[in-house]
């Protein structure tokens, strides 16, 4: 069987908190090919009776094929893979992964998987995210990856959050918005906005798609993830706005 | 819970050779071409269903049992895969 993307064992080697229900585990991957940003792993446990539970999750950080020396944040070294999980209280998987694995246990992962929803550096147009919640995962890789490389291509973040406590990599973003010319990050608050702001909460619209993305003529790359119902308002927004719909790219998960 | 074709491609890479989330689809009902990676999913379960984005129509099916994965596509009328993904 050839380019056959078997199942392989994990470690997980640290593991962060970036928000109150989201968690980032850092795994050590024997043999890691390296991925793309925006692509996956999928995840399975399994029970002492034979029970397999199966996941798709994306990847948080950049690949770089040499150790980087002045990487803003987390980059990811190599054979290091990084999982953000925002856990689903009724979940099968997600509080495992987010609420009871420890350094040192091993999780069986298959990938990377994935090349759809993916930016590769040699795509020069300006890029558009638009992330809902934890759909900012693979976004990030995306970011991520462009700093690592020093790109020049003009990045545009709009990060919709309930809170500003829900926003995960906030201190990053910050940082790498000053350090990574060319990156600006927008948030949407649609429960609660930081004191000050000036727009009280509310859901993603036109006006903010409108003021923060780029303009259609300059034939932006978007990039949409979130719950299904963020994913088609922002998409059918790009699309009533002017853009074209072979350059947006949508990743959706599930519901509530 | 609901989901898109990006999720398959796990599944996917044990049956075809390259990505196949990248290969484009024409629903057999409506005629509409698209990514695997854009079909709406319904999962996760012990198979996945995968619907057109524009019809809703079952482009395919892709059941895992503990020794066979059994892929149905009778929704699609053409399946177009990249050589060089």
């Amino acid at each position: 069987m050839k380019n056959r993307i078997s199942w392989r064992v994990a470690t997980v080697s640290s593991a962060r908190w970036e928000t109150a229900s989201a968690r980032t585990l850092v795994l050590d991957v024997p043999d890691w090919p390296g991925h793309l940003p925006g692509q996956h792993i999928d995840v399975r446990l399994t029970a002492e009776d034979g029970y397999t539970a199966q996941r798709s999750y994306s990847i948080a950080s950049a690949w770089t094929p040499a150790p980087s020396a002045t990487g803003a944040g987390s980059a990811g070294a190599p054979g290091t893979v990084e999982l953000t999980i925002q856990r689903l209280d009724d979940g099968e998987v997600s509080p495992y992964l987010t609420d009871v694995v420890e350094p040192g246990d091993q999780i069986e992962l298959r990938g990377p998987v994935g090349g759809w929803f993916v930016w590769r550096e040699k795509q020069t147009a300006p890029v558009l995210l638009i992330a809902g919640g934890s759909g900012i995962v693979p976004l990030m890789a995306m970011i991520r990856a462009r700093g690592e490389a020093r790109g020049r291509q003009p990045f545009r973040l709009i990060y919709s959050v309930r809170t500003p406590e829900d926003a995960a990599y906030a201190d990053e973003l910050r940082l790498r918005v000053r350090e990574n010319p060319g990156l600006d990050v927008h948030f949407v608050y649609t429960r609660k906005a930081p004191d000050g702001w000036p727009t009280p909460p509310k859901r993603i619209d036109v006006a903010a798609i409108n003021s923060h993305g780029w303009p259609p003529d300059f034939q932006p790359d978007c990039y949409v993830c979130g719950p299904t119902s963020f994913v088609e308002t922002a998409a059918d927004i790009l699309v009533a706005l002017g853009h074209d719909p072979k350059r947006i790219r949508t990743e959706r998960f599930g519901g509530a | 819970m609901e989901i898109d074709g990006n999720a398959l491609a796990g599944d996917l890479s044990e049956v075809f050779a390259t990505d196949a989330t990248v290969a484009v689809f024409t629903c057999a009902g409506c005629g509409h071409a698209g990514a695997v990676a854009t079909l709406r999913v319904w999962g996760p379960a012990p198979g996945a269903v995968g619907r057109c984005p524009s019809c809703t129509d079952v482009i395919l099916r892709l059941v895992r049992t503990p020794s066979r994965l059994i892929l149905t596509l009778t929704g699609a009328t053409r399946l177009e895969l990249p050589l060089d993904a």
